[in-house]
């Protein structure tokens, strides 16, 4: 496995962690859970916007020389700089303002865009989701079938092949990946025809909307970024799936199953599967931080005008401001699926609500 | 009568030297573990000696020998890349800055990582749950945009890469350490040690610390993998040294000095062969360590 093994592994035993219920039953005991999970998540938000503060607004020695970089500036226009920026509050006002502007939805004005963050960000956000959530669909049902499989029969041809597969491409870094696919398909290669266009959403110039060519020509931008990012995060589904489909096999309930003469097929799909998907599914939520890595690189290799593009284009200046919305958005984002898997958990396992 | 050569063989050698030893026999039979030092070995090797037979001259971009983006021949066995500079030379060079941050952020992670983990493990109760809590919280957070956001807020450069990786990868080590921290302590000799006077400093240092060096060992191997891949991403977007070559940066011109459209695989594909076969390195050389000190863990 490769090095992304090691978070992995500690991020879905965190999650997986049986959260200590109460005695009581029903609806009072899920309120009880409900209000601890949505306090842990406030407390989260509150140490990003910390972090977030720190980052971008306290270790970035002079933000003033940052904006006026190559342009001759007076005394006086940095000094209202400064003032404008706030720079000559105490830090606790500025952490202050910078609490109530966030929560208002008020992330500040990109330096390069010369736009508010927010509306940039909500621009950027669709794209990003269609991206995300396709090649989240296609790795789910890949890994899955795959990790099913092989995990029903371990040691076999078809796993040997699919867990080797899997650990290659998960060792090795998507933005790469990326660029390969995009030479070998786009750009063709030997005997390969440029198939598919080599960045962008859409075709410059063809019209919007929902008409048919146009959602043609969105999906065919969308081919070569799904597939790059597929192809680094079904690895992590198949081997959730597979390692617990194992976990499954010695129990009776199995034997059972066959004793009563169902095939193996039915065994397998009726018997097996519903058990082993558990840890499978909190895992889909879990698997939101390491997404928006892939995204940020994908997006970058692609040009596909997302949250991860911006993030790039924001880095080329470094447009601070914008930097720290897209920081924001990404880790508030991780929190929520955190928060979701927790939820998600305590529904499909009722172990977890009984113990 | 095994039981009784066990002991006196115990009684010759020192104990920690015997443990060694038989480790250093299991490492030796793990193929998997013996490839990956050999490809650590010729990397370090490439790595350190590189100035001996590699020149200034061959890195300037304003003088470059050959013409840009050229494919291989008998004098570029790689060809050149977009400043006509030989990409072997270049993918020689290269190993130095990603190998170099990835150690230095490597080490930075080792002590934050287990000074949090041996304080969290040896005091407990309100210190660990702190601790725990802050260590859980950076986990769950996306390590890109972190590392991102951080290696811009201090400027482009090695420095800032280097502290952006130690940042996001200390936690995974924090909770590996604490865990075998609270194994150690409640083994019998903490107890001896504690009844015979041994102060909190004392037992951390002398007693666990040595107990937990090797999974420190591990879990080391593990993060310079990771180092690795996150250093070449953060040199791929842009963050990196602007006048050095490294296998990130090479990939980053590579993509932005259109060798994609020139179809120029040999300017592509050199690099990240690189990292992959270095990532791999460390990682089965980890996952051997892994499997040697703790066989249940591997599956």
């Amino acid at each position: 496995m490769s090095s992304t093994a090691a978070p992995l592994s500690a991020r879905s035993l965190s999650a997986l962690e049986a959260p200590p219920g109460g005695g009581a039953s029903g609806a009072r005991d899920f309120a009880h859970y409900l209000a601890r999970k949505l306090a842990a998540a406030v407390v989260s938000f509150a140490m990003l916007l910390v972090v977030g503060f720190v980052i971008f607004s306290l270790m970035p020695s002079d933000p003033v020389e940052a904006l006026t970089r190559g342009h001759p500036t007076s005394a006086k226009q940095i000094a209202f700089l400064v003032k404008q920026l706030g720079l000559n509050q105490p830090v606790w006002e500025r952490f202050g303002h910078f609490v109530v502007n966030t929560l208002e939805g008020h992330l500040g004005y990109s330096w390069q865009f010369e736009t508010p963050v927010a509306t940039l960000i909500l621009q950027r956000l669709w794209p990003t989701l269609l991206l995300m959530g396709s090649s989240t669909i296609v790795s789910i049902l890949i890994g899955m079938w795959l990790g099913i499989h092989s995990g029903w029969r371990p040691g076999k041809l078809l796993d040997r092949a699919a867990t080797g597969t899997a650990i290659t491409f998960w060792s090795v870094p998507t933005y790469w990946l990326g660029i390969l696919l995009l030479v070998l398909f786009s750009t063709g290669f030997g005997v390969i025809p440029p198939l598919f266009p080599a960045g962008g959403m859409s075709t410059p110039g063809t019209v919007g909307g929902w008409a048919p060519a146009h959602i043609l020509d969105v999906a065919r931008h969308l081919v070569l970024p799904s597939l790059t990012l597929v192809l680094v995060v079904f690895a992590q589904y198949q081997m959730i799936m597979r390692s617990s489909m194992i976990d499954e096999m010695g129990n009776p309930y199995l034997l059972t199953a066959r004793a009563k003469g169902l095939r193996d097929a039915e065994v397998r799909q009726k018997h097996a599967v519903p058990n082993a998907l558990l840890p499978s599914v909190t895992l889909i939520f879990l698997q939101v931080g390491t997404m928006i890595g892939g995204a940020i690189t994908v997006e970058t290799v692609y040009s596909w005008p997302g949250l991860g593009y911006l993030t790039f284009q924001a880095l080329q200046i470094p447009d601070l401001p914008l930097l720290e919305g897209t920081f924001i958005v990404f880790s508030a984002s991780v929190i929520v699926f955190n928060l979701l898997a927790d939820l998600a958990y305590r529904h499909l396992d009722p172990r977890v609500r009984r113990s | 009568m095994t039981a009784i050569d066990q002991a006196s063989a115990a009684l010759t050698a020192p104990p920690r030297l015997l443990a060694l030893r038989r480790f250093a026999r299991d490492f030796a039979r793990r193929p998997s573990a013996m490839a990956g030092l050999a490809i650590l070995v010729i990397v370090t090797v490439l790595a350190l000696t590189a100035p001996l037979f590699i020149h200034a001259s061959d890195l300037d971009v304003i003088n470059a020998p050959g013409q840009p983006i050229a494919p291989p021949s008998a004098r570029f066995p790689l060809g050149t890349d977009y400043a006509g500079r030989s990409i072997l030379t270049l993918l020689v060079w290269g190993s130095r800055p990603s190998l170099a941050i990835a150690v230095i952020s490597t080490a930075l992670t080792m002590v934050f990582g287990s000074s949090i983990g041996l304080l969290a493990g040896h005091y407990g109760g309100i210190t660990s749950r702190v601790l725990m809590a802050i260590t859980d919280w950076f986990i769950a957070l996306p390590t890109l945009p972190l590392a991102i956001g951080l290696a811009a807020a201090l400027g482009q450069g090695d420095t800032s890469i280097t502290i952006a990786i130690a940042v996001t990868s200390w936690p995974g080590t924090a909770r590996l350490i604490r865990a075998q921290t609270l194994a150690v302590e409640a083994r019998p000799f903490i107890e001896r040690a504690r009844a015979l006077g041994a102060r909190d400093g004392q037992l951390v240092l002398r007693q666990v610390l040595p107990n937990v060096s090797p999974f420190i060992l591990v879990s080391a191997t593990l993060t310079v993998a990771g180092a690795i891949l996150t250093e070449t991403t953060l040199a791929f977007l842009g963050l990196g040294n602007p006048t050095d070559v490294s296998w990130g940066s090479m990939i980053n011109q590579a993509f932005f000095q259109g060798a994609v459209s020139a179809g120029a695989w040999w300017y592509i594909l050199p690099p990240g062969i690189a990292i992959v076969i270095v990532a791999l390195g460390f990682t089965l050389i980890g996952r051997a360590v892994e499997n040697i000190l703790n066989p249940r863990m591997a599956r």
